[in-house]
């Protein structure tokens, strides 16, 4: 029994906080797209969520190089899917802009997914659960433990535009007997984790602004009521930490389903704290906590929603 | 990160296990002065084992186990359906308190005859005036011939209507609020003491108020300095409210129990709040595993206890509402978990230590 990270774990994610910081998306320079470990992924998505990192990085860290595993080796990097992370300079943080998606990828994507050497990002749908997939430069489509090819179609709106979604239609068959369930358990695994980054965030954010704001001639974070409303926030991130965590160590699909509804419940009200303490200026496209608030209304139900972890919950009791 | 038992671990588990299944068996009311006596042979038999405090030392009648040891006794003790533990105020409020700041001639002659039930401690911490606000109490110790006189009264004092020897915070000295306190022990049954029990709302006397009329302490019953009092009593009050009052086995056994309870009358309008309270009891559980490397501070242990009161009350509110009217085997437990976001410093006082000592918050 060792229910706490390394120092490596510790220092990974404390480079990639810096490193995000500092606007930077870049990931394959870090390196991050060789992580594999259930819970170094979950140190490196609490971060990408802790900065509201938008694109289809669930999809083209855990859960494509999980998908390919098994499909067998290919000349590309890691599992032969050749994941590379390319996004555009602008891309992301600052902008609120999606992923800035390399130009081109449509037309070499499934060649190049067969062949295992295309790089850019994957995205990935998993009908019915995952219908739609987030927009990346390649697409795979999981039916049963089947994998194919996909390509987009239809462009749907998500309730954040951070997030541009596609209907997909199926391609060829690339593999039958992937491991769909574990990948898809990565996915819901790696988005909790994204979502207690954010909320994280949500909650550091908020407690300078009580801080610092004034009203009554005192700061409003002298005020009991709003203290109480962060204190409630803090409760409930810290005692959804360890259910990602313990998710990551046994990766039962009960424990990822514990995970996905108690940190959608613990950022969702990290959100709407934070919306209600900021007051009129966080319900702006000036400040930054929008980005933040709505990613996390999009992430609470990709993945499966609330209610369909709870049933899978239940169903393992 | 790893969440495996060694086979050390395993070993113990599975021999608690064994003498639970066949040792077991339903109790009357601690509360009442018989269920009292039938509680008091129950830690008495567990002691015959060396199971009563199984953390501490050889040398008081523990096994020296380690807190992971510890953590799974307790899982193993509420799935049993075990009784409560009328020994918990000395156990887990006085006992680590004596080995943080006890003297070796208290400890050798306090822990061992705790550990056996033959002493039963009650607590004595507030007052009428002095609730949340503990450090406005009044009650006072006065210099005496070779100790002390305690005068005043305290109230709430859990298992005092029954218990053997009670241990509080007096007034000594000059200075305020937290200053001039001192932690003293003091026997219930002394010239001087009158105890009125106080009955809650499930009909007994759960707790009680205690008058002191000039009663005795003999120094060698002063905890820590004279003087010290509140940082003594603070220094491990994290024990009552995170880690070790209410250990994640009492809730785990809960939720299963709730879990099987649903199963008998699923309610699908029901079905999340059954659902999140067995995740609210793996998260403290998993949360409590993570406090193993690396211990909680004063301020974390007030995040456990707003979390496993909370959880306690969602818990049982759900099984009412399940059950409906008619709760045979659920009503104490449902009474009880209302006391939770009071005692131990309520959630409200709780909150404020969160905002303003983990977020920094202005005071």
């Amino acid at each position: 029994m060792m229910f706490t990270l390394s120092s490596e774990q510790t220092d990974l994610g404390g480079v990639l906080h810096g490193f995000l910081g500092a606007g930077r998306t870049d990931l394959a320079s870090l390196g991050v797209d060789e992580v594999s470990d259930p819970v170094d992924l979950v140190v490196v998505f609490e971060e990408l969520g802790h900065h509201a990192v938008a694109g289809p990085w669930v999809e083209s860290l855990a859960v494509v190089p999980a998908l390919r595993a098994e499909v067998g080796p290919g000349p590309g990097a890691g599992a032969g899917v050749g994941v590379r992370a390319e996004t555009g300079a602008g891309a992301g943080a600052e902008t609120g802009a999606g992923p800035g998606v390399g130009a081109g990828a449509g037309a070499g994507a499934g060649a190049g997914a067969g062949a295992g050497e295309a790089s850019g990002t994957w995205s990935v749908a998993f009908p019915p659960l995952l219908p739609h997939a987030v927009e990346a430069d390649h697409y795979l489509l999981v039916e049963g433990d089947t994998l194919r090819e996909a390509t987009p179609t239809t462009e749907l709106p998500s309730i954040d535009p951070a997030r541009r979604l596609h209907e997909l239609s199926a391609g060829q068959v690339l593999a039958t007997d992937v491991p769909a369930a574990r990948a898809f358990d990565l996915g819901v695994l790696t988005t909790s984790a994204q979502l207690l980054g954010l909320g994280r965030a949500m909650l550091e954010m908020t407690t300078e602004h009580a801080k610092a704001r004034a009203q009554f001639g005192k700061p409003i974070g002298q005020f009991q009521a709003v203290k109480h409303h962060l204190a409630n926030v803090l409760i409930g991130l810290e005692m959804a930490r360890p259910l990602v965590f313990g998710a990551a160590v046994t990766l039962s699909s009960r424990d990822v389903s514990a995970a996905k509804v108690a940190t959608s419940d613990a950022a969702w009200q990290a959100a709407r704290t934070a919306l209600q303490v900021h007051g009129a200026i966080g319900y702006t496209a000036e400040h930054d906590l929008g980005r933040f608030l709505l990613q996390t209304r999009a992430l609470r139900t990709a993945w499966g929603s609330p209610s369909m972890h709870r049933a899978r919950v239940l169903e393992a009791l | 990160m790893d969440l495996s038992l060694d086979a050390g671990t395993l070993s113990f588990q599975a021999e608690v296990r064994a003498w639970l299944a066949s040792h077991v068996r339903p109790l009357s009311s601690m509360d009442t002065a018989g269920g009292f006596e039938e509680h008091r042979s129950w830690e008495r038999l567990l002691a015959s084992e060396r199971l009563s405090v199984v953390s501490w030392p050889a040398e008081f009648g523990g096994r020296e186990a380690s807190l992971l040891q510890w953590l799974v006794f307790e899982e193993e003790y509420h799935a049993s359906g075990a009784p409560g533990r009328v020994s918990q105020n000395g156990i887990f409020l006085l006992a680590p308190t004596l080995f943080a700041h006890g003297t070796d001639e208290q400890r050798a002659r306090i822990l061992p005859s705790m550990a056996r039930a033959d002493v039963v401690w009650a607590q004595a911490w507030s007052e009428p005036e002095a609730g949340s606000d503990l450090a406005s109490l009044r009650s006072t110790a006065v210099r005496s011939d070779g100790g002390w006189l305690l005068r005043g009264q305290k109230t709430w004092s859990s298992r005092a209507a029954f218990a053997d020897r009670a241990f509080g915070l007096f007034r000594t000295g000059p200075g305020e609020r937290h200053r001039g306190l001192t932690y003293l022990l003091f026997d219930l049954r002394a010239p001087g003491v009158t105890v009125r029990p106080i009955t809650q709302l499930d009909g007994e006397p759960g707790f009680a108020e205690i008058f002191l009329d000039d009663v005795f302490v003999p120094d060698h019953d002063v905890v820590g300095e004279v003087g010290d009092g509140w940082r003594v009593a603070m220094s491990t009050a994290g024990n009552e409210r995170g880690l070790t009052l209410r250990s994640p086995g009492r809730f785990t056994a809960a939720a299963s129990r709730l879990v099987e309870l649903y199963r008998k009358n699923p309610d699908p309008a029901l079905r999340d709040r059954v659902v999140d309270a067995w995740i609210g009891a793996q998260a403290y559980r998993l949360h409590t595993f993570g406090a193993l490397a690396q211990p909680l501070s004063g301020p974390a242990a007030s995040v456990t206890k707003v979390f496993w009161s909370e959880l306690d009350v969602a818990l049982h509110e759900t099984a009412m509402d399940l059950l409906g009217e008619v709760a045979p085997g659920w009503r104490d437990g449902w009474l009880f978990s209302l006391s939770g976001p009071i005692y131990a410093g309520t959630n409200e006082i709780q909150r404020n230590v969160i905002a303003e000592r983990l977020l920094g918050l202005p005071r």
